[in-house]
């Protein structure tokens, strides 16, 4: 909680240089969140392909078809933590979209279906908004808040639906399954890349984006330059939302059913695949490139698991040692850059 | 996780007639007072729905369940007085709670010993990252909860699940009344509720727990090791969230891997609206325990109501939302 701290920020980055290993950092320390997941990404796949020669187009789609959500999950909780607050509420707005789906599509075609998807879409953003309007106007810490909707979120997606169940049509799901254009390249991957890059290049062109960074890097400088603080918390939140719902729908076309209970884990391993991602938890810093590539490589873990012969139960251990490594290491990076 | 914008001065509540306005500041000044109303109101609204459900025994009841939850928020309330949040709490209870029963075979004390070794072990790991390379609580205490939940599940893979038993000694501890009335389990809250507060109130250590909460930065200048109290601090509320996983395992006399997750929000809850600034540096732990009798309260408030599961579940995070938003308003 340390946020007053002005080292944290970047502000070494306007010292003057100090020498090559200080230029080096710098360097490692601009484009290395650029560069390391893709990298990260890169070295895991092939370090699967290595010990699982195997290892092919198929895999790759299930692979695509199994990270689909958690990207989603992701996308959703780096649009809040961007703008300096918390989710804990994605996994059960997950689950909602999912059952809502599952529940509304079972007897749909496929064009109803697309249209109850965009309704489910729209209602993932209100309830996006809902959060952080409840955020923003009760003064109640945002870990907290969200820790209770996601709670009411949770019987909200059990009020739906109480046992697994339901269905889509079969060309809805065939939107992520399969692949179209390449045999290398599943239509899960085209499908993300879309649907991110829909919301994302606009909110990052234009004048939202630049709010939504300037909150979460400092909310009172922020507040004192003029821009709207409480509309652009919102705003995060109403984002968070509309890929809490997209995450829901991609769990709908991988699992083809609806589960209330499904969803929960999204949002652990969304906070996961961000903090792996490069994304800073004080705000302001990180794209939303890194939490997506890293929720393929958390999905990879349990699958090199089985490749090895271990227990994939071993994969949570692995996320959260993961998670706690990161930390520790931006902690112990951020602690040794104080105290020169 | 937000910082805090620099107060735009309260509303005069101008609509407000002297006597309300001076009733509203005699509350925020005795919140404790406004909390106290509060479990009346619960309990005479149990009252009205179905009339003769409030007795002694009902009371008593009440407070065996309120227990677990009471002893989870007392460590959640040490973190949260130092501007922290554990959210690992639920996990650890859980993973004490499985390894006590998984380990009766050497003996109910060692068992009892593995459990809370288990708590120590979560709570330095989180104590080294939150103090000592100053990861957020927040996440830092997500990642081992995640890791211990983890754990917890290779480690039941590994077990054989029918040699699982709760100690008869813990089974009394969470379940069984003296001469029928008294809740054992408060003989173990009560003295660790009395320990909390007079150790916060009156010695170094807890005094340090506030001034670390509202000002680290000073605390450290001022030659305060920040460190070591943020490290036993977050050791402590591990091992006290291992003790209320043993009480809780206790009451339920199995233990599964989800054992104590329904708990996570209301330890946080019950801090919060007990008055405990989750900023730090304000609250204490009896605002925390009205709190955690007010959500046990609450609970067969709504068990009462006739409702689905769902609702339920719905309903209670409604209230706990309303019930930490006027205790915003209200304190300011």
């Amino acid at each position: 909680m340390v946020r007053n701290d002005p080292s944290e920020k970047g502000a070494t980055g306007f010292l003057p240089s100090g020498g090559a290993r200080v230029a080096s950092m710098r360097w490692a320390g601009r484009y290395l969140p650029v560069i390391g997941m893709p990298l990260l990404l890169a070295v895991a796949l092939l370090f699967t392909t290595w010990i699982h020669p195997s290892f092919g187009a198929f895999d790759i789609q299930s692979l695509a078809l199994g990270a689909l959500p958690l990207a989603f999950a992701a996308a959703a909780q780096t649009c809040v933590v961007i703008s300096g607050g918390i989710d804990l509420s994605v996994g059960s707005l997950i689950a909602v979209a999912n059952v809502l789906a599952a529940s509304t599509m079972q007897h749909a075609d496929f064009r109803q279906a697309l249209l109850l998807a965009a309704g489910i879409l729209i209602a993932g953003a209100i309830s996006g908004a809902i959060n952080g309007a409840i955020v923003v106007l009760s003064r109640i810490p945002d870990v907290v808040v969200t820790l209770t909707t996601g709670f009411i979120w949770g019987g909200v997606a059990l009020l739906i639906m109480e046992k697994p169940g339901g269905g889509a049509p079969q060309q809805f799901l065939d939107l992520a399954a399969g692949t179209t254009l390449a045999p290398w390249l599943p239509n899960a991957v085209i499908l993300l890349i879309a649907a991110v890059a829909v919301v994302w290049i606009p909110l990052k062109l234009g004048r939202a984006g630049l709010l939504v960074y300037a909150v979460g890097s400092d909310r009172v400088a922020a507040f004192r330059s003029g821009v709207g603080v409480e509309t652009t918390r919102i705003l995060a939140y109403t984002l968070s939302g509309l890929f809490s719902a997209m995450g829901g729908l991609a769990l709908t076309m991988t699992t083809a059913i609806g589960a209330p209970l499904a969803g929960v884990y999204y949002t652990l391993s969304g906070l996961a695949a961000l903090v792996i991602g490069g994304v800073s938890l004080t705000g302001g810093r990180g794209g939303i490139s890194g939490p997506v590539l890293a929720a393929f490589v958390l999905t990879l873990i349990p699958t090199d698991l089985i490749f090895l012969n271990i227990d994939p139960n071993y994969g949570q251990v692995i996320q959260g040692t993961l998670i706690v490594l990161v930390v520790m290491l931006g902690g112990f990076v951020t602690v040794l850059r104080n105290r020169k | 996780m937000s910082a805090r914008i620099p107060s735009t001065g309260r509303r005069p509540p101008s609509v407000l007639g002297k006597r309300s306005r001076d009733l509203l500041v005699f509350l925020r000044d005795h919140t404790i007072v406004a909390l106290v109303l509060l479990l009346c109101i619960f309990v005479f609204g149990i009252e009205l729905i179905r009339p003769g459900t409030v007795t002694p025994t009902w009371l008593s009841n009440s407070l065996q369940f309120a227990a677990p939850l009471g002893i989870l928020a007392a460590g959640q309330t040490l973190v949260m007085l130092t501007g922290g949040i554990d959210l690992s709490v639920a996990s650890v209870a859980t993973g004490a709670a499985y390894l006590l029963t998984t380990n009766v075979s050497l003996g109910g004390f060692a068992a009892v010993l593995i459990a809370l070794a288990f708590g120590v072990i979560v709570g330095a790991l989180n104590g080294i990252g939150v103090a000592l390379l100053q990861v957020q609580p927040l996440v830092m205490t997500l990642g081992t909860g995640l890791m211990s939940g983890g754990v917890m599940i290779v480690y039941s893979q590994k077990m054989l699940a029918s040699q699982a038993r709760v100690p008869g000694f813990i089974q009394a501890l969470g379940s069984g009344k003296l001469w029928g009335v008294a809740p054992l389990d408060l003989f173990l809250w009560v003295p660790l509720a009395a320990l909390l507060i007079f150790g916060l109130s009156r010695t170094g250590f807890g005094r340090l727990l506030y001034a670390i909460g509202d000002n680290r930065l000073a605390c450290h200048l001022t030659g305060i090791r920040v460190w070591r109290i943020l490290l036993v601090n977050y050791i402590l509320c591990s091992v006290v969230a291992a003790v209320g996983g043993l009480v809780l395992v206790g009451s339920t006399n199995a233990a599964d891997l989800g054992l104590a997750d329904v708990y996570l929000l209301p330890s946080v809850a019950a801090v919060i609206i007990g008055g405990t600034s989750i900023f730090g540096g304000r609250g204490g732990y009896g605002g925390s325990i009205v709190g955690a009798v007010i959500l046990t309260v609450l609970t067969s408030l709504l068990t009462l109501l006739d409702v689905p599961e769902p609702i339920k579940q719905i309903l209670y995070g409604a209230i706990i939302l309303v019930l930490a938003a006027a205790y915003a308003r209200l304190t300011g």
